[in-house]
Formats: structure tokens, sequence, C-alpha cells
């Protein structure tokens, strides 16, 4: 049987894995976009799951909302990541340093 | 039902489809032509709606089961948004347009940001918290990124949204736990849980990752890092806007939050919060001293300034609420003044940076130089300034609740943070001679300036009853 435990370690560790890919990760900014993803992914298994272990749907409303905003936020994220690279001419992670902080 | 939750949502209603308008209208007819008109519309339909909320009257009023609240807290953060907004989108226009970036998506764009920014200080259930935080963050994003063929300002974009992401899902993941733990998202469900003893591990879980993602948002340290680059990087009026506007919100997200939603686990967060307010004030005032660079230099300033504010949270008061409203309040002002004359440095039609150009500018221009060096003083808090007195307010409040001793880290903090403020002073009239600056200012520039200098020296006399509204403010927070 599997429980609300295992739902919420695998969204642990999938959460784990995003931040990680975010700090981690010296080769390419696309990366980190779907890190990121990662992240948000995690949380909607939470969410679900947490929905399905209360009998209470708001939690799955409030996962519709988080994909809907996931999808405008990698269309940002990309975009911005496109006049990057018109400026730099690459999108590897060491490359973006123009400015030390 | 449906009409009279609308009502409540009016203001946001109104500037979001102002917002679409002007896009539909800038988009079908003459494209960036029509950048002014919609400057100016956008800038008249802000300022109007804070009057609007400022001198209507009303109750304390809850729409959408809760879901959004207009109550006295709220409405004080949307006056001062929202004016601070228009403000500084007219106060942008100029550099814009000699920089050839005057396109009409500017204004709309701090519109959308705008009401992102209302919705978070009315929320009061995490779906609307983060409905409100992404609208504002995804628009900021985009203005980071503004000037596109600049790798600076792109390169800011790009920092500004891999850690503003990293923070929302920071705080997704806190708000999932707090659902989990509470079975509701609503703010009102959780504080009642809280207040039948239930305060789980799962949940304290959940509070530190909420915090966590708004510290990144108020930039707080130790999550301040996007700060100096997004503030060195984005274009001068973008900085400025971040600077104002976003910080009112992060703030009274924070203790909308805070208050509303973990009233009674006010043991646990008021530790983080003083924890964040403490970190921010120093590495602000000693990360600041090595800076030449203005911006920059402005940017670890807002982090020493958030973490004063965040002081006022920390004592968990209504007093505490208080100070921490005036005190925004009052950093807003002195960051429009401040940045008024900083959209204006200028050496050859290019925009300066560094603050020794700022040599001997006294000898030049003493007016100016005088209003500035008013605006520093009240930024490092030295007396009689009006600046000395948001410090005394949260200073206060902090004692006030049994903190002394993070009111005397404040002090120490802000005597090592007034070092930085009293160089760009030393450079003012004492500096080496240099050619430095040579823009003109517009007249709406030098009426920022001269008008927030003015504030901040006699505002001491008379602070325009802004304590009176903070405290009503403060009291409907904490009901």
């Amino acid at each position: 049987m599997i429980s609300l435990e295992h739902y919420l370690t695998v969204a642990a560790m999938l959460f784990v894995i995003g931040i990680f890919g975010i700090f981690l990760n010296r080769k390419n900014v696309i990366v980190i976009l779907m890190s990121i993803e990662l992240m948000l992914l995690a949380v909607n298994i939470n969410l679900v799951a947490f929905s399905v272990h209360l009998g209470d749907l708001v939690g799955q409303i409030f996962t519709l909302f988080v994909l809907t905003v996931a999808a405008a936020e990698a269309a940002i994220g990309l975009a911005i990541l496109v006049c990057f690279f018109r400026n730099r001419g690459t999108i590897a992670v060491e490359d973006v340093n123009v400015m030390k902080g | 039902m449906i009409s009279s939750d609308l009502n409540i949502v009016l203001p946001e209603v109104i500037l979001a489809v102002f917002s679409m308008a002007a896009l539909m209208f800038a988009v079908y007819t003459k494209k960036d032509d029509t950048a002014p008109v919609v400057t100016w519309a956008t800038a008249g339909v802000m300022i109007a709606l804070g009057l609007w909320i400022a001198f209507s009257p009303m109750a304390n009023r809850t729409a959408f089961n809760g879901a959004f609240v207009d109550d006295g807290f709220a409405r004080f953060a949307k006056v001062l948004m929202l004016w601070a907004s228009a403000i500084m989108l007219l106060l942008s226009q100029d550099y814009l347009r000699r920089n050839d970036m005057f396109k009409f998506e500017y204004p709309i764009l701090i519109a959308l940001a705008t009401v992102g920014m209302m919705m978070m200080v009315s929320a009061g259930d995490l779906m609307a918290l983060y409905m409100g935080l992404e609208l504002q963050s995804l628009a900021l994003y985009v203005i980071a990124a503004f000037r596109r063929d600049s790798l600076k300002s792109t390169e800011a974009g790009l920092k500004y949204f891999v850690l503003g992401a990293l923070s929302s899902g920071m705080l997704l993941y806190g708000a999932s736990f707090v659902y989990g733990y509470t079975g509701t998202t609503n703010f009102e469900g959780i504080a009642s849980t809280i207040q039948d003893g239930k305060m789980e591990l799962g949940m304290i879980f959940g509070l530190v990752f909420l915090c966590v993602g708004m510290a990144f948002k108020i930039s707080a340290a130790p999550f301040h890092m996007w700060t100096p680059d997004v503030y060195e990087g984005s274009p001068t009026p973008v900085t400025a806007f971040f600077a104002t506007a976003p910080k009112v919100a992060a703030g009274g997200l924070f203790a909308r939050v805070m208050f509303d939603a973990f009233d009674g686990a006010q043991a646990d967060w008021t530790q983080i919060v003083a924890f964040l307010s403490l970190v921010s004030m120093f590495l602000g005032a000693v990360a600041a001293i090595g800076q030449t660079n203005i911006k920059r230099l402005m940017a670890y300033s807002s982090i020493a300034h958030m973490g004063f504010a965040l002081m006022g949270l920390a004592a968990g008061t209504e007093e505490g609420v208080k100070a921490l409203l005036i005190y925004l309040a009052i950093y807003v002002v002195m960051n429009i003044g401040t940045f008024a004359f900083i959209l204006n440095m200028e050496k050859d039609g290019r925009a300066v940076t560094d603050i020794r150009s700022l040599g001997q500018y006294s000898k030049r221009e003493p007016g100016k130089a005088a209003a500035l060096t008013v605006l520093l003083f009240s930024l490092a808090g030295i007396p009689p300034m009006v600046g000395f007195i948001g410090k005394l307010f949260v200073l206060r409040a902090s004692v006030g609740a049994d903190m002394a001793w993070l009111a005397v880290a404040g002090v120490i903090a802000s005597v090592i943070g007034a070092f930085y403020y009293l160089r760009i002073i030393y450079y003012i009239y004492f500096g080496d001679d240099v050619e430095g600056l040579d823009g003109r200012m517009p007249s709406l520039h030098y009426v920022a300036l001269m008008g927030a200098a003015a504030i901040m020296l006699f505002g001491i006399i008379n602070p325009f009853g802004l304590e009176g509204y903070a405290a009503i403010a403060a009291e409907s927070l904490l009901k």
C-alpha cells in the first residue's frame, strides 16, 4: 500500500534534486529552468497527496494554479534567456558573470 | 454574492482591466509612439485609485470566502504602493527616452506589477498570496531585462528570474506543508488550527519555508544575493522602482501572513524574523562600504533598511506593525528623492554610476547637492531628519517587545552604515575636483528631489499624520 509518507518522500526527493540542480549545475541555464520546473512539480505532488489524504479538493485546485503559473514562468524565463543569448552568445552558467555578486 | 465580492476588489479590477485596455490600444495604434500617453494615463489611474482608496472610509471587508482581505492595513499599503509606482513611472520617462527604451510595455508592466502587489497585501489565502506574488514577480523579471540589447540588463533579468523562481518554489513547498497539516489554505482557518494547539513539526517546517520565500522577495539577508546584481544591471528607472513599491508589498505580505495566519505561533516566527533583521542590518551596513557604484550601494542600503523594517515586524506587537509601516513609508519617500537624483547622473549623455564622479559637486550645483545631502543624512538615520524618526519607531517597538538586544544591534549597525552615506557627502563637498556630471535635470525630477528633501527636513515638525494612519492600519491587522 502506498501511503501519504511515500508520496511526501518522493516529493521531497524531487524538490531537493531541483534545488541541487540549480546550485551544482555548472553547464547550462536550460538545466536550471528544468530544475525550477522539477521543484514546482514536486510541490504539486505534495499538494495532490495532501488533498487526497485530507479528502479536500482545495489542494488540487491549488495544483492547477501552480501548473498555470509554472507555464507562464517558463515562458518568461526562456524569453529572458533568448535575450541573454543574443547579447552573450552563450548560455553556459559560468558565463553569467558580467557582474560579480 | 459575486457582485459584492467584485465590488471589494474593484480597485484591482480597474487597474488590471486598464492595463489590458492600454495594451490593446497601444498595439492597435501607433505602438511606441503612444508610450507617453500610456505612461501618463497609467500614472493618472494609479494616483486616482490611490486617492479613492485613501479617502473612502470603509469598514474592513473580505471577499471570495476570505481569500481577499480589504482592511486598513491593506489600504495603507495600497495607497503607498500606488503613489510610489505612479511617481516612479513619471520620473522614469525622461531616462527611458534618452536611452531609446521608451516603449509602451513599460508602463503596462509596472501597472501589472502593481496589481500583483495590491493582491499580495490583501491576500487572505495561500492561493491568493501565490497568485499575487507571481503576478508581481513575473512583471518585475521582464522589466529587469527591459534593455534587451544590453548584456548587463539581460543578465540581471536572468539572475533575478532564476533566484526569484527558486524562492517562489520554496514558498510553495512551505505552503503545501501548511495546507497538509491544517487542511485549509485560508489564513483564518490556519490561524484557528494553530489556536487549537496543533503546531506540529510539519507546520514549523512549512512556516520556515514560507519565511524563506518571503525573505527572498524583501531581499533580507541571507537571501539577498540577487539584490546587488539586479540593482546594478537593471536600467536605472527599474532599479528605482525595485527600491520602492515592491519593498512595501513584500513587507506588507510578510506582516499579513505572520499576523493573519500564524498569530498563534508568534514565539516561533519572531525568532526567524529577528534573525533575518539582525543579519540584514549588519550585512547591508558592512558590505556597502567597499562599493563605489551608486546603484550597488543603494542595493546594500535597501538590504540594511529592510533589516530595520523587519525589526518592527520581529517585535510582533501592534506597535511593531505601526513602526514597520511608518518605516516603509519614510523609506519610499527617501528613495524617490535619491533616485530622482541618480536618474540624472550623466556625463556626455552617458549614465554615470561611480560615486567619485560627484567630486566637488556642491560647487557647481549647491542646491541639488544640499538636497542630496539631506536625503543621505536621512537614509543614514541622523537626527533631525525624518529617517531618524523611522528608526526611532522600530527601535522603540523592539525595546517594547523585550528585544533590547536587537535594538542595540540595530543602533550599532546604523552607525556602521552611516559611514558609506557620509562618504558620498564627503565626495560632494570635499572630494577631488573632477569634471563629473553635466546632466541637466528635468523639472519633474527637480521637484521630486527637492520635495523629498523638504519632507525629510520639515517632516519632523509635522509628519503629515503618518503616525495616525499607520496606527489605524496596524490596529486593523491585529484586530
